[in-house]
């Protein structure tokens, strides 16, 4: 099968130019309607670049395997391509087009240089096919690692986001947490309140769990390790928000929140706060 | 005891135990169960769930909805293949734990549920049946 590449080779190279016009032409017609988003120049230099990249790879041997050192650059090519088209949001098999629309010209070709070589002809359709189908399903394979890579770092963010600790007074750090207290998570809001505590030299951190749906072992043994490392930093922690319904099934389950101080409401942990740092809040009016 | 609609979950990811606890959820609140009662075996769940994941090296549960002498509950079977329970009167023990946990997953789950059973096998793994009545 060595020369397997070779009719397929001489085929690409006649052609060159008018394959390009055609494929471009196969791309912005009907089954590529995406492609409207890409400027035509960008399509025609891509395509360019492409065909130029598939003749050099197959020059001096019909090696088709596209995973191997030879097709680097058309990898390269194509990698570039299905990430830039990721993120305009094309589907996969939108992105894959690109490699599988140089069929029919490609094929056109084959059939009218080859026709009365019909082992020629069958040899060099194989090798288009095998080249083309595997060059697409690598278009399909970043596609989906650039997509899975977009979700990762959009978790990653999240993970930053929704743990905020925030300023409440002079001295008093509050930390609403909200969602799921896994491993990653708590590691992440526990280095950001000790952080504080250290800028903002924090007396008091409160930690408020209204927003975690579920309090069990693991969770309570998250908030204690924070309680114990706050303390360490020199800041004592409050922890408010426990909702009724949460507070019955903790003391069932037998956890044990120690010695730390656990209030209903924010309000009330902030009330708290204030006092041990010696201030009170008082109404200077009649209010509603 | 009738078994009027169930459901097989995979525990084998950290996000799994998240699954289960919604699902549970999901399935008490059809059931009509009160809040108390909902977070109660969604907790026990949530334990036993991580245990699987944890020490029984992944498993599943079985989420079943049923019906006897016209009360209604939700019955969740957790199952794997692991090492199994050598002493199972010392796992059931608050506080006694062969990790780093607090000790108090078995013995609190088992407080939070009207019925608590488990059946382990040293080499074969564990099964616990826990059910909450409405
Ligand atoms: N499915 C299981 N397979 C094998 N061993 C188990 C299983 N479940 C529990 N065990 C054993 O029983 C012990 C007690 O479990 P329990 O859930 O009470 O505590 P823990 O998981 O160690 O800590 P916590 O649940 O409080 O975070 C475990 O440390 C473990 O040795
Ligand atoms: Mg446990």
């Amino acid at each position: 099968m060595s020369d397997n590449g070779k009719g397929l080779s001489e085929v690409l190279s006649k052609h060159e130019a008018d394959l390009q016009a055609d494929w471009i032409k196969e791309q912005t017609a009907g089954s590529a309607r995406r492609t409207g988003a890409i400027k035509e120049v960008e399509l025609r230099d891509q395509c360019k670049e492409f065909l130029g990249l598939v003749i050099e790879a197959l020059q001096g041997g019909g090696d088709l395997d596209v995973r191997g050192p030879r097709w680097n650059p058309v990898r390269d090519l194509l990698a570039n391509l299905s990430r830039s088209r990721g993120l305009q949001g094309f589907t996969p098999s939108e992105t894959a087009s690109f490699v599988f629309s140089l069929k029919k010209p490609l094929f056109a070709r084959i059939r009218r240089d080859l026709s009365k070589d019909g082992e020629a002809m069958a040899e060099a359709t194989l090798a288009a096919t095998v080249l083309l189908d595997g060059l697409g399903l690598y278009t399909t394979e970043v596609h989906q690692k650039a997509r899975e890579e977009i979700i990762a770092r959009q978790q990653q963010e999240m993970l930053e986001l929704s743990t905020p600790v925030v300023t409440l007074w002079e001295g008093i750090l509050a930390l609403p947490m909200i969602g799921t207290l896994d491993s990653a998570r708590t590691q992440v809001v526990m280095e950001s309140l000790l952080q504080k505590i250290v800028d903002t030299a924090s007396s008091i951190a409160i930690i408020d769990i209204t927003g975690v749906p579920t309090v069990d072992t693991l969770t309570a043994q998250h908030l204690l390790k924070t309680v114990t490392a706050a303390r360490l930093m020199g800041a004592e922690c409050i922890i408010s928000g426990i909702r009724p319904q949460i507070a019955q099934t903790i003391v069932h389950l037998g956890v044990d929140l120690g010695d730390v101080t656990t209030k209903a409401s924010l309000a009330d942990a902030l009330a708290v706060a204030l006092e041990r740092t010696g201030r009170a809040v008082r109404r200077v009016r009649a209010g509603s | 005891m009738v078994v009027s609609k169930d459901e097989i979950m995979e525990i084998r990811a950290s996000d799994h135990v998240v699954l289960v606890r919604q699902a549970v959820r999901k399935w008490s609140t059809e059931l009509g169960f009160g809040l108390v009662d909902q977070t109660k075996i969604i907790t026990a769940a949530s334990e036993l769930a991580r245990n699987t994941l944890d020490y029984g090296g992944g498993g599943t549960v079985r989420l079943e909805a049923v019906e006897s002498g016209g009360r209604r509950g939700l019955r969740l079977i957790f199952e794997d293949q692991g090492p199994g329970i050598v002493d199972l009167e010392k796992a059931l023990t608050d506080g006694y734990t062969t990790g780093k946990g607090m000790g108090m997953g078995l013995s609190g789950s088992k407080r939070l549920v009207n019925e608590f059973d488990i059946v382990s096998r040293v080499g074969e793994g564990t099964r616990v049946t826990i059910t909450r009545w409405k």
